[in-house]
């Protein structure tokens, strides 16, 4: 009988010898790869698959920033499964990025045209920031070229096109109204590119490379939402993943920053918690290495990865009318008059009340 | 930080004073942000306009070893370790993929490093990226995740205290931060200051350029009491005119203003006269060439800047600006610090008005906050102990309790400078926000007298070895740590037509 090692990378050809040239731990590649599987909801058996596909020729990568704040670049500046370090220098080929890269001027924008010309149909982009489509894209421009020119030409050339932040996947901040430069995000930009949205404020860096490497081991790009957001980081609400969900249920809610159920980790909804409308991983991936998350440093959602959340979600410190509450497919509304006598009822029903009495604004 | 200073405008418009733990928590905040930013833009950002990564392929572990154990005694010193790095390094080019480091300008006169100081600062700049994704962990667990902090509101902090609980700061979070700012300081004493030390002889000539305008601006930060806009702050707010350390003059907001001359904006009382921040006015006009365009015609309009001004000065603002500011308030730490790193290089004040002196200012501040960190852990712990769990004033939460009309201004010293938020609120909303902010006051265009910001300013006479391989711009502009997201490419152009200047 031939041995059957549980080791999933134990047949990846030439596997160790690599991974020895680069410095990396087999058991922190293992758990790298591992990870990665658990994020995309694969089964173990693509853990080679996985393996095999980052250990190739380096994909090559430009990272194209236009109307933002460079907070997606921070955020991949954080990112630890795989670290930077080895998103940059080890897995991808990152020939062109602003803010790290070391030439400037005209020597940087030849990095990017020899990646557009030399590997045509074969890289990636990702692009930062809003791209501002108002008066001939003036409002927007790089060595003297329009943002739009430069993506229409880089991202039209590319096997696919990351658009991360919320910026860029739907115009963001700076398309916030009255929007005075026209900014939209890349899909609208450029409708015949093939593009992934990841949005967030800033993206969360974890959900790049996990989008990258569902490319690079099932030879397709994830499925989407109609947002065009990868279903394995955008396919639950908020509200149904978090960790104060209980308190939801049970009518526990913070009346008062610094309040006792503030301290005790209540329920932020009657604080404006946007989390029962927002589609993001936030409570099972977190923010810089699981440290945290907005819900869980004790401040309600904003939904800042949902399109134009500067003007839907605002003000962000009143709560939603209208949640969603036990059960996804039913609303508060229909809940309140179904659940009058279940355990939690006092406060539920007193939060039910609310909502069903204001339509847009609750003012109270 | 731009909540910081929004929520300090609001606060001080409608009288607002915060508690105490949310004066600590921001001063955490705003303190590991210092530090890591200055040592990311160290290493990540301007590292590679002086190190040539090429260079520290030919170099010699052995000797890259004794260089590293004769500046520092940080552990990971050893030949075996800097052979590592090397082997990685050439793995790194052997495979062709440059990536970030292609087309870049290795080999180039300006690069006066010897290959080992090269091969260290290798080794540095990634072990810089694994700590700094680790320091910044303290803002994460006080503002639920960084970048972009989600816990400044109106009035405090939303994250909140309470020893006794699991779901708040209690005495874990005191031990963690405790930790992080131990990591913090470790790095910056141990291999960040021994690395600009060791750097900075080979490139002494470099005090002699970049000198700016010689005007100074902080608006102060840390401060030691709640009341809004306090005076009484760690670092000292102040002006310093003229590169003149004896007087350190004071500062009154309404002598902040801004022109638009040449920058793509029409005011409604003419382009030629400066307005300060709480009549200001955003309404954009582009009148510069569609693209795609060569230049910008410097004479008119040629920048989505506004030329902000102090009393009609161009002022700089960042790390040198505050430590200036504080060396000659008599701050303690900052003059023991500051004359520790002159004494060593053996050079005198003067050196700080340079490019160098900049490098410089921004490892003295990264050193003094780091040391700084665990003062304001130990005063959270200490409200902790007498029962003090207010993190938020909420008497002016609800808009109803807001008169008619209000204004306020805030100010924060970020990391790369002075930033200022002006808001007037009528009828419960914005009438009018207004914000000037630290790459406006650097990367400044013109104003109408047609004096010049601090880049241009700077760029002035700096030597250029090759016009197609401009590093020694990129020294200059890089040592005010630009806005990445919005002066950068505005800085290129000019920096491409002082060029041409210079070349004709």
């Amino acid at each position: 009988m031939k041995y059957q090692s549980d080791d999933p990378l134990h047949d990846v050809p030439g596997l160790m010898e690599s991974l020895e040239k680069k410095g990396i731990s087999r058991r922190d590649f293992m758990k790298w790869c591992t990870g990665m599987a658990a994020l995309l909801s694969l089964p173990a058996s693509f853990i080679p698959k996985i393996a095999e596909a980052v250990m190739a020729q380096k994909p090559y990568l430009v990272w194209l920033e236009y109307q933002d704040c460079a907070g997606d670049s921070e955020a991949l500046l954080r990112a630890s499964k795989p670290t930077v370090g080895q998103i940059v220098l080890d897995i991808f080929s990152v020939d062109y990025h602003e803010t790290i890269m070391a030439p400037a001027g005209f020597q940087a924008e030849k990095s990017l045209m020899d990646v557009v010309k030399n590997q045509k149909g074969k890289y990636f982009v990702v692009v930062e920031g809003a791209i501002p489509l108002k008066d001939n894209g003036v409002y927007c421009c790089i060595g003297g070229k329009s943002a739009i020119d430069i993506a229409r030409e880089v991202c039209g050339n590319a096997v696919a096109t990351i658009a991360v932040g919320t910026c860029a996947t739907h115009g963001g901040i700076p398309a916030a109204l009255p929007n005075p430069t026209g900014a939209v995000g890349v899909k609208e930009a450029i409708p015949n590119a093939t593009v992934i949205n990841l949005p967030g404020c800033p993206v969360n860096a974890e959900n790049i490379t996990a989008t990258i490497v569902h490319y690079l081991t099932l030879g397709r790009l994830p499925q989407t939402d109609k947002l065009g957001r990868p279903l394995f980081a955008f396919g639950k609400r908020i509200h149904d993943n978090c960790e104060r969900r209980g308190h939801f249920d049970a009518g526990q809610y913070v009346k008062k920053w610094g309040d006792e159920g503030h301290r005790q980790g209540w329920c932020l909804y009657e604080m404006g918690c946007k989390g029962p409308e927002t589609f993001h991983n936030c409570p099972t991936v977190k923010y810089n290495e699981g440290t945290s998350w907005p819900v869980q440093a004790g401040h309600g959602c904003i939904g800042c990865s949902e399109p134009h959340f500067w003007d839907t979600m605002t003000p962000f410190y009143r709560r939603l009318p209208n949640v969603p509450g036990f059960g996804v497919e039913k609303t508060a509304d229909k809940v309140g008059v179904g659940l009058a006598a279940a355990t939690a009822a006092g406060l539920a029903v007193h939060a039910v009340g609310r909502a069903m009495s204001s339509k847009k604004e609750d003012k109270e | 930080m731009h909540a910081t200073a929004s929520v300090r405008a609001v606060e001080d418009a409608l009288g607002i004073t915060i508690p105490d733990n949310a004066r600590i928590i921001r001063n955490l905040i705003s303190g590991i942000q210092y530090v890591q930013d200055h040592v990311i833009h160290f290493y990540h950002l301007h590292a590679l306009d002086w190190v040539d990564i090429v260079s520290a392929l030919s170099a010699d572990p052995v000797e890259t070893s004794a260089l590293a154990q004769s500046i520092s005694d940080w552990p990971k010193s050893s030949a075996d370790y800097f052979k590592g790095i090397k082997d990685k390094l050439k793995e790194f080019v052997d495979r062709g993929q440059l990536g970030p480091f292609a087309n870049a300008y290795w080999g180039h006169p300006a690069y006066k490093l010897p290959p080992e100081a090269n091969l260290m600062a290798v080794a540095h700049y990634l072990e810089a990226l694994d700590w700094q994704r680790e320091v910044i962990k303290m803002q994460a667990l006080l503002g639920a995740k960084n970048p972009h902090a989600q816990t400044y509101i109106v009035g405090g902090m939303s994250i909140p205290v309470d020893p006794e609980s699991q779901n708040a700061l209690n005495a874990g979070s005191i031990a963690f931060m405790q930790g992080l700012a131990k990591t913090a300081l470790d790095f910056v004493e141990h291999v960040y200051i021994p690395d600009i030390i060791a750097v900075a002889p080979f490139y002494l000539d470099w005090a002699g350029h970049g000198a700016g305008v010689g005007n100074f601006l902080s608006y102060g930060e840390f401060p030691n009491d709640t009341a809004s806009n306090t005076e009484n702050m760690w670092l000292p707010r102040g002006i310093i005119l003229n590169k003149d350390l004896s007087t350190v003059h004071k500062v009154d907001h309404q002598k902040v203003t801004e022109y638009v001359t040449r920058s793509w904006y029409n005011y409604s009382g003419g382009d030629d006269k400066a307005r300060h921040p709480w009549d200001g006015e955003t309404n954009y006009k582009y009148t510069g060439p569609q693209p795609p365009y060569e230049y910008l015609n410097t004479d008119e309009k040629y920048s989505w800047l506004k030329a902000p001004r102090y009393d009609d000065k161009a002022m700089e603002v960042g790390p040198l600006s505050r430590m200036l500011i504080a060396y000659a308030s008599g701050h303690k730490e900052v003059q023991d610090t500051v004359n520790y790193v002159l004494k060593t290089l053996g050079v005198g004040p003067a050196v700080l008005f340079s490019t160098l002196g900049r490098i410089a200012a921004r490892g003295v501040e990264t050193l003094v906050t780091a040391k700084k960190l665990p003062e304001w852990i130990n005063q959270l712990a200490t409200n902790m102990k007498n029962g003090d769990m207010k993190i938020h004033s909420g008497e002016k939460w609800d808009p109803s309790t807001w008169p008619a009309e209000a204004k306020g201004y805030g100010f924060h010293e970020a990391p790369r400078g002075s930033l200022g938020h002006w808001v007037k609120i009528k009828d419960q909303k914005i009438e009018n926000f207004q914000i000037v902010v630290p790459g406006t006051w650097n990367g400044s265009p013109r104003d109408a007298k047609n004096q010049r910001g601090p880049y241009e300013e700077a760029l002035i006479g700096t030597p250029v070895a090759n016009p197609d391989q401009p590093v020694e711009i990129l020294r200059t502009i890089h040592s005010f740590d630009p806005c990445m997201a919005c002066a950068v490419h505005v800085v290129d152009t000019d920096g491409n037509e002082i060029i041409r200047i210079k070349v004709k």
